[in-house]
Parts: C-alpha cells; sequence; structure tokens
C-alpha cells in the first residue's frame, strides 16, 4: 500500500493526502472513497477520436445514452498524459449521477464546435486549463442531462420532478419506489428543455469526488494499441520527411535535385519557402535517408550571425534601457537608499527545448471538398482552423482527428507541422504522413525563452527585504504565438513568477523589456516561472544567507497574513524533514510559488561530489491546488512536474551558433533518468474555496530553485545562471 | 529477401538492408506499438525483443537480421496479461504513453537477467527516456512484476 496519513486535525478540504514511495495502492482520505477495481472503470477506445462527430441516443452535444445504460461522454481537450480525459468525464459523472462503470468517453470534434457554435467551448489543454477553466462548463452539462432525465421519468409517471432523483443511472420515485433506467429515459430526455438550468453542486457537495481513480488510457499504453498522431495509417499513404532552414526564418534558395534522379520509390521533392522535403512511397526511412543526400542553400541573412554568447551580452546591456512596469509597490528608491543593507544579483536562463517523446508530426488527405488530418494536437480547434486556413477549406469541411499526444509540454498547439503536411499534400496529391527527425523537432523547436533578471534589495535591521526591485530581459512569447497585446503593458509569461510572488516586502518594482531575436519562443511548461522562480527563490536564499537567516523562516515571515501559503511551506519543511542534519557535501533548499491558483512548495535535499556532480537525493513536493477530481493524477503529475523541472535544471540548454540550435538530439540535450530520479514524496494539500487551480504545471518552477538553493547549502556556491552542470561545483 | 519471424509470425522482408528494424516494423508491417523518439539508440523508444534480447531497433538493420525471431510489444502477451504489463497497470505507470512500449520491453527483458533487482541493478540497466517522469512509478512497478513473477 502507498502511505497515507491524514492530519486528525483537519478537516474534510484539509485533508493531506501522501504519495509515498513504497508500494503503490489506494490514496484514502477522509471523504474519499476508495477507487472501484478495474472492472468497474470507464473506458475510451484506443483510437480516442471519433470517426463521425455524431452518435444515436444523444442527449446534446457531450452526453449519449444508450438503450442498455452505457454513457458516451465526449471529451473536448487534449489527453497527453496528465488525465484530463479521465478527470473531466469524473466532473461530468459527479453531476449525472451516472454509473462511472458504463461511462465510455471519446474526444469531441473540433469540426462540430465549428458546426455548431462552439458548443464545446475551448478546447486546448495548455496553461493547466483543461479542467479549472471548463470545471463549471462540464458540471453545468452533467447536471442538466441529469435534470432532463429525471423530468423525463417524472413525466411518465405523472408526478412531480421534486419527487424524484437520480443516483447510478437510476431514477427513482421516493414515495413511491418506482425506478426508470437512464436507458429506458433517454430518448425522452433528449426532447425536453428545462426551463430554468439547474445550479451546479459546490466541492462540499460532491458525492463521488475526489476520488482516486485509474486514468482510462493506462491500458492502451501497455500493449501498444494506443494511437498516436505519428501511428495514422491511411490507404495510399506516402511518407515525408522535411528539413527546414536551419536558422528559423531563413528561405530555401536552391537545391539540387539531381542527386537524387532515378532513387527508387522516391515520389517528389517538395521545395517549400522556409524547408525542402522528400516524399516516399514506402517507409519514411526512405524519405529521411533521402532528404540526407539533398543539400540545400538556404539565405539567412543577419540571423546567421547570431551565437548565444552574443545574445547573452545583448540581453544583459538591455538591462539599463527603459522598461515596461508590471508591479509597483511603495517606492523602491526611497526604500533603497535607506536600507541596512544592499544586495545585487543578476540571474539567467537559456533557451530550452520541449522535445516531447512524439516528434512532431502529422498526417493529412486533403480532397477537392474535405481535408482529414490525423494529429496530436493541444488544441484540436486551433489545428483545426490552422488547417482551414492553410488548405483554403472551410472549416467545417476540416476533419482533426485526435490522437493520443506523446508528449506536448507546450509545443504540440503549434500547428507548424500541420501547415507543412498540408504544403506537402498539394503537391503530391495524395494522403501525407510527414514526420519530423528528432534533430528537426529539436532544433526547429518553438524555444523556452531565454531571459535575465536584474536583482536589486535593501534588507531592514531585522535582515528582512524592504524593498526589491527586479528587471527582466527576455522575449515576447505573445508576440511569437501572435496574441495581440498592448506594448505599454507586461505580457504575463515574460513576468509570471516574479510579479506573482507572495512576499510582504512593502516596495517593489518589477519591469520588463522584451528583446526579440529570429527564434521563436513559446509556452513551456509553467511559462515564464519555469524560469523566474529559480531566480527570485535564488535571490531571496541569498539575502537569508548574507543576513544569517534561516531560508524557511524567512519566507514564512515574508508571508505573514498569508496562512494557504504558510500552510504549504510549513508541511513542506516538515515533511522534508528542514533543518534536521545532513551528512557533509548534501543541502537542502527550499522554494515556494503560486502558479495557476496553484500553490507549490518544495524541499529538495541534494548532494554535491567533489568532483562536482550533484545527485538529488530527495524532494519532498507539497501542492494546494484549491479543489480536486482525481487525487492519483494530481499526485502523477507532481512527479512528473518534479523530473520536468529536475531536466531543466540540471541539463537544459539550447545553444545558439550561427543562428541554429546546436543541440539536436538527446546525445547532447540530456534528460534525466531513471537512475538520476531522486525520491519523490507528494503531499497533497487541497484548501478548497471557489477558485479550482491547475496540476500539471505548478510543481514545476519550485524544483529548480529548491535543488539550486540545496546547492548552495551543501557548497557554499550560488547557482545564478541554468543548467547547474554548466556552473563549477568542484570541491577545492 | 530476408526472413524474420515477428511475434510468431514469419515475414519476408524486400527493402534495402540497411533499413533499420523499427522502419520497417512501423511502416512496412504496420506494427506501431514500437515508436520512433531519436533514431540514435539514445531514448529506447523503439525497443523490441531480437531472440529474446532487448534492443533500439531504429539502429538495428533489417539485413542484419535474417533468421532473426522478433518480439514487439504487441506479441508481448495476447491480452496485455504478462506480469509487466499488468505491474504497468496496476501502478498506472504510463502518462502520454508514448515511451512505455520499449520501457515494458527494456524491462521485461532486464527481469530475466536479474529476477530480482536492486535498485541499483535496476539504476544501472533501465535506461530509457520518460519526458513526462513517470520514474517513481516505474520503479515501484519494476519491483511489482519481479514479485509476480517470483510467486
Amino acid at each position: 500500500m502507498r502511505a497515507t496519513r491524514v492530519a486528525p486535525d483537519l478537516s474534510r478540504r484539509q485533508v493531506i493526502f501522501t504519495a509515498g514511495s513504497a508500494a503503490g495502492g489506494l490514496l484514502i482520505g477522509i471523504g474519499m472513497a476508495a477507487a472501484p477495481g478495474g472492472a468497474r472503470a470507464a473506458t475510451v477506445s484506443n483510437k480516442p477520436w471519433d470517426d463521425k462527430d455524431s452518435a444515436p441516443h444523444e442527449l446534446d452535444a457531450w452526453i449519449a445514452i444508450d438503450p442498455d445504460d452505457s454513457v458516451l461522454i465526449r471529451y473536448q481537450r487534449a489527453e497527453m498524459g496528465q488525465g484530463s480525459m479521465t478527470a473531466l468525464p469524473m466532473l461530468i459523472t459527479e453531476e449525472l449521477q451516472c454509473d462511472w462503470s458504463k461511462v465510455r468517453i471519446e474526444y469531441a470534434s473540433a469540426t462540430r464546435n465549428a458546426r455548431e457554435n462552439r458548443v464545446y467551448g475551448n478546447m486546448y489543454s495548455h496553461g493547466s486549463m483543461s479542467v479549472r477553466e471548463s470545471q463549471k462548463m462540464v458540471q453545468q452539462v452533467g447536471a442538466s442531462a441529469r435534470e432532463r432525465l429525471i423530468a423525463a421519468a417524472a413525466a411518465r409517471w405523472k408526478v412531480p420532478a421534486s419527487d424524484c432523483m437520480a443516483a447510478q443511472s437510476v431514477v427513482t420515485h421516493r414515495p413511491s419506489g418506482r425506478t426508470l433506467r437512464y436507458g429506458e429515459l433517454a430518448a425522452a430526455a433528449a426532447k425536453i428543455k428545462l426551463a430554468k438550468e439547474p445550479t451546479i453542486k459546490t466541492p462540499a457537495q460532491f458525492s463521488f469526488l475526489p476520488r482516486r481513480m485509474p486514468r482510462v488510457d493506462v491500458a492502451h499504453k501497455t500493449d501498444g494499441a494506443a494511437k498516436f498522431g505519428i501511428d495514422a495509417q491511411v490507404p495510399g499513404m506516402v511518407f515525408a520527411a522535411i528539413a527546414a532552414c536551419p536558422v528559423p526564418g531563413g528561405k530555401l534558395k536552391a537545391v539540387d535535385e539531381s542527386v537524387l534522379s532515378g532513387a527508387p520509390g522516391i515520389v517528389a521533392i517538395v521545395k517549400l519557402d522556409h524547408a525542402v522535403a522528400v516524399v516516399a512511397t514506402d517507409s519514411f526511412w526512405r524519405a529521411k535517408r533521402a532528404l540526407s543526400r539533398l543539400q540545400p542553400q538556404w539565405d539567412v541573412g543577419a540571423a546567421g550571425l547570431v551565437n548565444s554568447a552574443q545574445l547573452s551580452k545583448d540581453f544583459r546591456a538591455a538591462l539599463g534601457a527603459k522598461m515596461v512596469v508590471a508591479r509597483n509597490d511603495g517606492d523602491v528608491a526611497k526604500a533603497m537608499s535607506r536600507g541596512a543593507r544592499t544586495f545585487e544579483a543578476i540571474y539567467e536562463t537559456p533557451y530550452l527545448s520541449h522535445s516531447p517523446m512524439e516528434p512532431m508530426n502529422a498526417t493529412v488527405n486533403l480532397q477537392a471538398d474535405r481535408l482529414d488530418v490525423w494529429v496530436g494536437s493541444q488544441d484540436a480547434e486551433g489545428a483545426l482552423h490552422a488547417a482551414a486556413t492553410a488548405s483554403g477549406l472551410e472549416p467545417e469541411q476540416v476533419h482533426v482527428h485526435n490522437a493520443f499526444l506523446g508528449g506536448g509540454f507546450g509545443r504540440r498547439d503549434g500547428n507548424d507541422e500541420i501547415v507543412q503536411a498540408i504544403a506537402i499534400a498539394k503537391v503530391v496529391k495524395r494522403p501525407v504522413k510527414l514526420i519530423w527527425t528528432r534533430e528537426e523537432d529539436m532544433r526547429h523547436d518553438r524555444f523556452r525563452p531565454h531571459a535575465v533578471v536584474a536583482f536589486k534589495a535593501a534588507t531592514g535591521s531585522d535582515g528582512l527585504p524592504t524593498a526589491w526591485s527586479m528587471r527582466i530581459v527576455t522575449s515576447s512569447i505573445f508576440q511569437s504565438v501572435g496574441i495581440p497585446f498592448p506594448p505599454d503593458k507586461a505580457e504575463p509569461p515574460a513576468v509570471d513568477g516574479l510579479v506573482s510572488n507572495g512576499y510582504a516586502v512593502p516596495n517593489q518594482r518589477i519591469e520588463l523589456l522584451l528583446k526579440n531575436t529570429h527564434l521563436p519562443v513559446w509556452f513551456y511548461r509553467a511559462p515564464g516561472a519555469n524560469q523566474h522562480v529559480f531566480a527570485i527563490e535564488g535571490f531571496l536564499d541569498e539575502i537569508a544567507a548574507a543576513n544569517r537567516l534561516d531560508p524557511y523562516r524567512l519566507r514564512r515571515k515574508l508571508l505573514a497574513g498569508k496562512p494557504d501559503w504558510i500552510k504549504v511551506l510549513d508541511i513542506a519543511a516538515q515533511k522534508g524533514d528542514w533543518g534536521k542534519p545532513l551528512p557533509r557535501g548534501s543541502g537542502r533548499g527550499i522554494a515556494i510559488c503560486n502558479f495557476t491558483d496553484s500553490l507549490c512548495a518544495q524541499v529538495a535535499e541534494v548532494t554535491v561530489k567533489p568532483s562536482g556532480e550533484v545527485k538529488v537525493d530527495r524532494v519532498t513536493v507539497v501542492l494546494d491546488t484549491r479543489n480536486m477530481v482525481n487525487p492519483q493524477t494530481i499526485v502523477e503529475q507532481a512527479e512528473s512536474s518534479v523530473i520536468f523541472g529536475l531536466t531543466a535544471a540540471l541539463y537544459g540548454k539550447i545553444t545558439i551558433k550561427d543562428g541554429a540550435a546546436v543541440q539536436g538530439n538527446f546525445d547532447t540535450y540530456r534528460m534525466v533518468r531513471l537512475a538520476e530520479a531522486p525520491k519523490i514524496d507528494v503531499h497533497l494539500a487541497p484548501s478548497g474555496g471557489e477558485v479550482w487551480g491547475g496540476a500539471g504545471e505548478p510543481a514545476v518552477p519550485p524544483v529548480i530553485a529548491a535543488v539550486a538553493n540545496a546547492i548552495f547549502a551543501a557548497t557554499g556556491k550560488r547557482i545564478r545562471t541554468l543548467p547547474i552542470v554548466d556552473n563549477d561545483l568542484r570541491s577545492a | 529477401m530476408i526472413t524474420i519471424q515477428v511475434n510468431g509470425t514469419s515475414r519476408q522482408i524486400d527493402i534495402e538492408p540497411d533499413t533499420p528494424l523499427l522502419w520497417v516494423l512501423r511502416d512496412v508491417i504496420g506494427l506501431t506499438g514500437t515508436k520512433f523518439g531519436c533514431g540514435i539508440a539514445q531514448c529506447g523508444a523503439c525497443t523490441v525483443h531480437i531472440n529474446g534480447a532487448a534492443m533500439r531497433s531504429c539502429s538495428v538493420p533489417i539485413g542484419a537480421l535474417d533468421g532473426a525471431k522478433i518480439v514487439t510489444i504487441e506479441g508481448l502477451s495476447p491480452d496485455n496479461s504478462h506480469p509487466v504489463q499488468r505491474a504497468w497497470i496496476e501502478e498506472s505507470v504510463p502518462q502520454c504513453g508514448y515511451c512505455q512500449s520499449g520501457q515494458i520491453m527494456a524491462v521485461a527483458a532486464f527481469l530475466k537477467t536479474f529476477a530480482k533487482p536492486t535498485d541499483a541493478d535496476i539504476d544501472a540497466n533501465v535506461t530509457n527516456i520518460c519526458r513526462c517522469g513517470t520514474y517513481p512509478a516505474l520503479r515501484r512497478a519494476i519491483h511489482r512484476a519481479a514479485n509476480a513473477v517470483k510467486a
């Protein structure tokens, strides 16, 4: 059994779920029933999309109930491992009062969303939005269906609906005890329009949730059956490999096609503005091998002179420029001049590649009046519109068959692979599967931006900061994505993790300068916070060390008046053995952040060998997502975030040379592997209330900071530049 | 013409001998459970069993495999019942799931050599990359599978 402890003094909403590293089992807490066994779980097909976008026995676009009581629930977001494909239907089930074991889940159709006035709303999975942005909407869907089923039963019995109740897919007339199954009522319920929409439940009224439930997609992912975009098989399909200009934005000048003349199985060489592709009859390998024989000439312009060292210099030089104010509390200049001590430091974080395990790919079948796209997209709706634009068809003529995503982390909503595949299909006039090599995926990522932050702080006689300023130079994700934003305001992803700090420093001034390069930048799991929390939590640690304050107690003092923050911090310190002795060469670090309305504090324990090698021994995570659907997936996401953050902290860096990304594969862009994975203890501490926090991202930022701070505790060496592996940590 | 046995079925493969086994499995035979991750034997997403040994199929040319017996994730068990698959389900290991065919094939072979592995054995021998960071669950599942095999 997984170790489970419930603090006796906590109310139902403050239950702490503890996932230990012992053999897994049920997480059981107050008010949370054990999960039913696998036989009673809801299901999804190994091909999660529906080739038709309507079903018999629909109550509406979301729900269909067959005569045998089986319930089809449509899931409108993406499944990339975060578990929302299980969680959102669980929320519908909470309201619908149906039998979870009879639920079948499939993706909602983006085409139907386009055709039916966006009946599914936003379809993207990013910003940890899948649950928190659609929780009210899907609860309403479930509640409305339930009330229509009750109304249908009441009409058949000719009794008041208020005398009827619904549970486990059955409506009961309470006075008489008569019952009707949902399957017997669905046809009549489908015709009922409620005079008034029912009020949805508050989390305190939930009976089904929160509940640890197995994810519906797991078994398809253990026998090779789960279909990812790259697995699409379309009759008559050909295979394409592509090489975009190594310098992003550069143009194809010329390519000598004659080297491939007579090569067997080559369908076409397709020249695009910024890339060249080779299409082969029978395998991706044939296309890839032929492509490697081409020697395209590129027009890269001045971007071909850019390199990382110069970029870093340029960003640092811009720290003194005029900036946009993101936050301005009190009077920093005045408070600085009165400080007992002052501090300054510059923190720097590099470009990163998302590198999901499934390289970017898309399969398209372009016909005169219909386009089918098989892809794993974080936003099927965005993919549909991009495909419509690229093909010239109407959105209603485009069918995006969204698959399981082999990782996303923010990368899988750029649609660049879809647009390329359509351009190739226009030339070869056959169904095409385009796959990017790993090198193409890594070097043509839309990167996590490079950022430099210059801190200044003043502390009073008690050692606490009285003022701090932060000046940020980074690149604009919004401009790269094409999101309009006023230039005199600070775009949130560029300042997140700094502006959102919870510390009661009375004078704060946070400013931003956006400096764009030819390199496209993009959202990356916990945008902004994934680099800025490292910076601010490191700088705060510097202040603590210089003023001989305990890093945990300093944070606690600065969070006065914020009991939710303090609770998360306290549990982390307690569970993470803060203050307990460690052997020489080892140390603990602590960090906290607020991201996507969730709070996360972590304590990391590291050992630094005399050779400078860093081993992260243990990470304690406390996560307050406010409310919870499925604690199982929240724990999984916290563990996932820690490993993802560790890769960024320890190794992650894309270097730019002659305008192009240097690292192209996992031999040079190192990933944390099993042997380096620390013991991770996750404690869920949901504080309840109206707000729903995200689960997929908030545990990424603190681990980076906690590890860097732990290294200082172990060695006395401060990490101000990532990745950690670039710092000299050898003992003298 | 190269003859290989894939999941018990004999296959005649007529393709250039330098074509990696991975692409024969995926594009020629149509078994897509084996995944492409890196193409340079770094990540292990393409791991299959060749004559009983775990190999990274992106870097094994088909020309070297005449007469070889190959088992892919689709052939590990007929019904998802191999002890490693069962342990993976019970521990809820997969997240995105893309690397897991390779992880499972690597671990199934590993447990044949290390029937009751220590954590150090696991660290030294299970080296496939998982970008979702399922390592804690993966380690639990390896121990669970080892115990199930033993029992």
